[in-house]
């Protein structure tokens, strides 16, 4: 099956209705899939903490968001995931394109990649990772977990995950 | 006019709608002039609430006015072109610019100096933005709403704080009755 379909088949499953997205290659599938899904409201954001600002909004207005994004975004969000996703309680699944893990040939993705588990951990944020494909079957179970506790959740993919990078 | 007074004008205004209020002093003032349920008050995260405000607005139809500062509006500039793409006739961004950073001593921003936030909201697709003098913000309020239009108000007026205490509420709290509030 399609990954990126059944990502997306797993979010609108689980009633996520609003998602923002900062682009990234790897995740340039899953992208244009929320993209063509009537059942989706796609409102892509210029920055992540822009989106998770929006993902705020939206969950208090009824609708279960989500945020698209790569790890360099938590560099970016660390306020904003403390003192609004945290301090107001809400639920936000994050699905974050792991870059600077194996595979990776831009160097300094590395550099941000080191610090991507650190973080999530040192913020207390339920962090699970994909490596094979067979690891998404996990994800609907995720999701479910992310709007049971009201908290922020990272699901790392990484480029094994996603195949590599093509031709490099 | 100060943005205390302003508040108080308007606050007859704000009390039938949905409000994201900005961090720091103007939510200690709005709470203290007004506390209401469907007061969403930001105890952190700076330059967020024309982005909280807009999400609430897409993803349900009643009327929501975000009450931000020239200096947060600068802090999330790339708010403007996502507002200005993605548009919700039921939302209302109100710019108290006062050209200055309130919360923090006053320094002074750029929109005080040679920056337009009206100029940058249109420049950035914006299709109904409004200047107007700190006198005026309640009628052209009231006329955005009405309009159900999305509507940018920037209202130019005078630096300075009035000294409110500090919200103790817990978070939470604040999001749970503001949430029965959407919902009722």
């Amino acid at each position: 099956m399609n990954i990126d379909k059944k990502i997306v088949d797993d979010l609108v499953a689980n009633d996520v209705s609003f998602i923002t997205t900062v682009p990234c290659k790897q995740l340039a599938g899953v992208i244009e899939e929320v993209d063509r899904r009537e059942g989706i409201l796609h409102v892509p954001s210029n920055k992540e903490d822009e989106g998770m600002g929006l993902c705020a909004g939206a969950w208090m207005g009824g609708k279960r968001p989500a945020i698209i994004m790569q790890n360099t975004a938590i560099g970016v969000t660390i306020n904003t995931l403390a003192t609004l996703i945290q301090y107001y309680r809400m639920p936000l699944p994050m699905l974050i394109s792991y870059r600077g893990e194996l595979r990776e040939p831009v160097a300094c993705q590395v550099e941000m990649a080191v610090h991507t588990k650190a973080l999530l951990a040192q913020l207390n944020i339920p962090t699970y990772h994909f490596h094979h494909q067979s690891d998404a079957a996990e994800l609907d179970e995720i999701l479910k977990y992310t709007f049971m506790c009201n908290k922020p959740v990272a699901i790392l993919t990484d480029a094994n995950f996603w195949g590599g990078y093509g031709d490099q | 006019m100060i943005r205390s007074e302003i508040l108080r004008e308007i606050a007859p205004i704000l009390r039938d709608q949905l409000v994201i209020c900005n961090i720091g002093i103007p939510s200690q003032e709005l709470h203290a002039i007004d506390d209401q349920p469907s007061n969403f008050y930001m105890l952190g995260t700076m330059g967020l609430a024309s982005s909280i405000g807009l999400g609430l607005a897409l993803a349900q139809p009643k009327t929501v006015i975000a009450i931000d500062g020239d200096g947060s509006v600068l802090t999330n500039l790339g708010t403007l072109p996502t507002i200005a793409n993605n548009v919700a006739d039921n939302y209302i961004l109100l710019i108290i610019d006062n050209g200055s950073y309130g919360s923090t001593g006053d320094q002074p921003t750029y929109a005080g100096k040679k920056t337009s936030l009206a100029a940058v909201a249109q420049a950035c697709g914006c299709e109904r933005v409004i200047e107007c003098q700190a006198e005026d913000t309640g009628a052209v309020l009231q006329a955005a709403i009405d309009a159900r239009q999305m509507t940018v108000i920037v209202c130019k007026c005078d630096s300075g704080n009035a000294k409110m205490p500090v919200i103790t509420m817990d978070p939470v709290v604040i999001k749970d009755r503001f949430m029965k509030a959407v919902q009722a």
